[in-house]
């Protein structure tokens, strides 16, 4: 049996099997899961904002979408990862409070997952399923050695994708 | 703005002596709410990363109850209280006389209960601050969320984010008898321009 290796907000790691990698309690973060599925080379990265030219702090790379997802690319590829085999995962992005509201500060779960998705296409890697948005905060462990994705909520059986 | 010069020592001494009036102000009204006496240990301040701040509450997955408030006039940003659940179910037996155990659900009735605790507490809270800058803060409604305090946080952490990677968080506690003790814990979030004018207008 592996480890599982845990990575915390604005976070990332490469993880290769027989370890597998959880982040804990995403609520309007996103989790990111970049895959091979036939190296099983994996990573995961938690991003927290969607664009880091917007912000003029910019300098830990794993807190946006578009810096973040680069950053795992680079380190999955430097891993042993083969870019065109690729595939993505991703969940989080919900919207934990005031659930009918055009206000920006409380939908940034939605443009979250807007960043990483447009990173994805940017990079040309498909993504293979996503679980964003809702109400719920998610707990999500990835398996390399089965290519699934582990969502836990509160009050839900937990399901994977 | 770098970080050092956000949280100097002076600044960290005024935004814990707000949250010492605050929570001052917040047991004052709560005992009026559950007509008895409660007693508020010194409120502890701390600068923290967002990893840390989760700890703080008792770790990722833990179920806590958040209390979001949406500040606008001349302070902008959000506000946001956390309870834990056994401090919140212990208020609500004591406010609704009701027996109500650990494993029940809550019902929208004590939803609703807890949104108004939520906001004399912040309320308290954010007037003292008004009062120290002279600062007009006009709050939203309170919105009511109970999930990992994980994802709870990351409502607020993602606000500080874009400012840095640390956050002020009070700790506060109060007693409600010997053996009852309420955990809290206040986060003030204001925006980049929010957060200059608080300081401007307490002379820093």
């Amino acid at each position: 049996m592996g480890k599982m290796i845990k990575i915390g907000m604005a976070d990332l790691s490469v993880c290769l099997p027989p370890d597998n990698i959880t982040t804990l309690g995403l609520g309007s973060c996103i989790g990111c899961v970049l895959y091979d599925p036939v190296s099983k080379v994996s990573g995961m990265v938690h991003v927290m904002l969607p664009d880091s030219t917007k912000i003029r702090n910019n300098e830990n790379i794993a807190k946006f979408a578009d810096t973040g997802v680069q950053a795992l690319y680079d380190k999955v590829i430097e891993a042993g990862a083969t870019k065109s085999r690729l595939i993505a995962k991703i969940a989080g992005g919900a919207q934990m409070f005031a659930f009918n509201t055009d206000n920006e500060m409380l939908r940034v779960g939605e443009r979250n997952a807007e960043g990483v998705v447009n990173k994805l296409n940017e990079l040309k890697i498909p993504i293979k399923s996503r679980d964003t948005g809702g109400h719920l905060g998610r707990t999500i462990e990835f398996y390399p050695e089965t290519g699934d994705l582990l969502i836990k909520s509160v009050g839900v059986q937990p399901y994977t994708i | 703005m770098a970080e050092e010069q956000m949280f100097g020592d002076m600044q960290f001494d005024v935004l814990r002596e707000i949250g010492n009036i605050g929570s001052g102000h917040a047991a004052t009204a709560l005992a009026k709410m559950l007509d008895m006496k409660i007693d508020i240990k010194v409120p502890q301040a701390v600068v923290c990363d967002f990893n840390y701040l989760v700890q703080m509450v008792g770790g990722e997955e833990r179920l806590v109850i958040g209390i979001l408030l949406q500040l606008s006039d001349d302070v902008e940003g959000m506000m946001m209280y956390i309870m834990d659940l056994p401090s919140a179910y212990a208020l609500l037996k004591r406010l609704m006389f009701s027996d109500l155990k650990e494993e029940d659900r809550l019902s929208e009735m004590h939803m609703s209960a807890l949104q108004e605790i939520g906001n004399i507490i912040t309320g308290a809270y954010l007037s003292s601050l008004s009062d120290l800058t002279r600062l007009k803060i006009n709050a939203s409604v309170p919105y009511l969320s109970i999930d990992m305090a994980a994802a709870i946080l990351s409502v607020p952490a993602i606000e500080f984010g874009k400012l840095g990677d640390k956050a002020v968080m009070i700790e506060t506690e109060f007693d409600l008898d010997e053996t009852q003790e309420l955990n809290g814990y206040f986060l003030l979030i204001p925006t980049m321009d929010s957060y200059s004018k608080i300081m401007t207008s307490l002379g820093l």
